[in-house]
């Protein structure tokens, strides 16, 4: 566990220590922001629901924009050397990392947009079960997508690859929907597309609904994401 | 060949690239406290042994084991007791010297953290970057971080692969009198294809080349040999022409070259000092005797004699 919260801290030091955090965590909020005050001033209603379902494409290119250093870059300056030869499993590198970007998601995404709830609750009477569980869906939501990215960053040694490899995988899951389609949707191939397709097992939460099968969802995401990212990293050494 | 003194055995290691041998049929021990020189040319499999030694990656065949762990199946406790510094040394050039190696100590568990990075940077001589950040330190004080990383835990066994690349001649120095001085307590690998390097630090040094161990020994007995033979370097101030022939007779000696108008190469027998025979015998015939030497070959002749052996043995294969 130690060696875990040791590659996390070291995580969160670098992300302060470089521009990237601040320029994606700006450009998130003023987007997120200027929606925020669209929808609120256009259906002038007391939910977040609006929001989050923004959000949610918001970070299909955010979520790989935090990831795509994490292993690239070690590999890049070879500092995965370090890493690989300390006294730590292969695995706590990568969930290290992993909780790394999952921490500064929340505080410096999430966490500001706090203030809408605030907002809302001064000038309307909102039902706050929904807006809580809908962040409790996005932030599952934006862990799947951060566990995809740090997989994406285990595959290259290029930052920018990453970044679009991340996006790519996103962007299948997201319209693995339309494939059954074509695949009919009564067959297996159409109800495993569909059961695939990430966002929908998202919408529910905003609505103020936690179902297990989407919880299951999301830590299944995160565990294959992260596990391939381990094997990735195994392999490097034998190559 | 199982001892209490054996701290790195390595057993007929081999590593494919694809189809490509890096390794074949690599064996070799390290005793405790011992500084071992690891000698070759780019490529010859310096990295890739040193790779496979910290678990950095397993070996395709043969098995490895570092104070008495196998490098592959007790990967984690022979991490624990390695200090490694990599030929690309591993730094975060955000993080400050300090951090950098408080994140390096946290990693190998170090219990007193302070006092082991301020020992470790003492002994590298950075205690004056402490907060600087690496990425602004020059090419010498990278590399010194790099070898203070190495050291923080105070690992039974230290790996340092290319340890003096891209230093000024007084750090090389430095860095050399550091690494003699860690010897006893610690075992010690180092790499290097400088050759005064193995000379001056290593107690024993193996040459590698092609994957291949072409030779193991102390730098002396190396030298002695390749050589096969003595060599003494003679200058006359009266040259004869008969003078081969009559040097060529006194006993031990093998064959007299000839190297210019007043200079002679002798070759005598192996162990034997033939010397003092020579310099009767030119002072009988009134040669005059301006100097006489014994030519000692340096490690770079060993060095290139024994990789060009082993190209040539290799091409006729």
């Amino acid at each position: 566990m130690a060696n875990l919260w040791t590659i996390t801290w070291r995580e969160l030091k670098a992300y302060f220590a470089s521009p990237i955090a601040y320029v994606v965590s700006a450009l998130f909020l003023a987007t997120v922001g200027f929606l925020f005050a669209l929808i609120l001033l256009n259906g002038r209603e007391a939910s977040l629901r609006g929001v989050f379902s923004n959000m949610n494409f918001l970070l299909l290119l955010v979520a790989p924009a935090i990831t795509m250093r994490l292993l690239a870059e070690e590999q890049r300056m070879g500092t995965i050397e370090l890493l690989l030869t300390a006294p730590v499993h292969d695995w706590q590198v990568v969930v290290g990392k992993f909780l790394g970007s999952v921490i500064l998601f929340a505080t410096m995404l999430l966490g500001p947009t706090l203030y809408y709830v605030l907002l809302i609750g001064l000038m309307g009477k909102p039902d706050y079960g929904p807006i809580l569980t809908g962040y409790i869906g996005i932030f599952l939501l934006g862990a799947s997508f951060l566990a995809i990215g740090v997989f994406a960053s285990a595959l290259t040694q290029n930052q920018i690859v990453a970044y679009f490899i991340g996006i790519a995988i996103l962007i299948m899951l997201w319209i693995a929907d339309a494939g059954s389609a074509i695949s009919g949707t009564g067959n297996l191939i159409g109800s495993a597309l569909s059961y695939l397709a990430i966002t929908k097992h998202f919408t529910d939460f905003f609505r103020g609904v936690v179902s297990l099968t989407d919880v299951i969802y999301a830590f299944s995401v995160i565990a294959v994401a992260l596990f391939l990212a381990t094997q990735l990293l195994q392999t490097r050494r034998w190559r | 060949m199982e001892n209490g003194n054996v701290m790195i055995q390595a057993q007929n290691l081999a590593k494919m690239y694809g189809n490509a041998h890096a390794l074949r049929d690599v064996t070799f021990e390290v005793q405790k406290g011992e500084i071992l020189g690891f000698l070759g040319p780019n490529g010859a499999g310096k990295t890739t042994t040193m790779r496979i030694l910290t678990g950095f990656m397993p070996p395709s065949a043969g098995s490895a084991r570092v104070a008495g762990f196998d490098v592959f199946t007790d990967s984690i406790e022979v991490r624990k007791r390695i200090g490694y510094l990599p030929e690309s040394v591993p730094l975060y050039y955000e993080m400050s010297v300090w951090d950098y190696l408080d994140f390096a100590a946290r990693l190998r568990g170090v219990k007193d953290r302070d006092t082991a990075i301020e020992r470790a940077m003492e002994m590298t001589n950075i205690s004056e970057r402490a907060d600087q950040l690496i990425g602004k330190l020059s090419k010498g004080y990278k590399q010194r971080v790099g070898i203070a990383q190495a050291i923080v835990h105070n690992p039974e066994v230290l790996i340092l692969d290319e340890p003096t690349i891209g230093l000024d001649p007084k750090q090389i120095i430095e860095i050399r009198n550091l690494i003699k001085s860690l010897a006893g307590d610690h075992t010690v690998i180092l790499s290097t294809h400088i050759l005064p390097e193995v000379s001056q630090t290593c107690s024993r040094i193996l040459i590698i080349n092609d994957g291949k161990i072409v030779a193991e020994d102390t730098p002396e007995r190396l030298t002695a040999r390749v050589r096969g033979a003595e060599h003494i370097h003679l200058q006359v101030a009266q040259p004869a022409p008969e003078i081969p022939t009559e040097i060529e007779k006194v006993q031990g000696v093998l064959g007299v070259t000839a190297k210019g108008d007043n200079e002679y190469e002798i070759e005598t027998n192996l162990g034997a000092d033939r010397r003092a025979d020579i310099a009767a015998l030119a002072v009988q015939r009134g040669w005059g005797v301006l100097e006489m030497r014994p030519v000692s070959m340096s490690l770079e002749e060993v060095f290139l004699k024994l990789t060009t052996e082993e190209k040539s043995a290799g091409d006729g294969e």
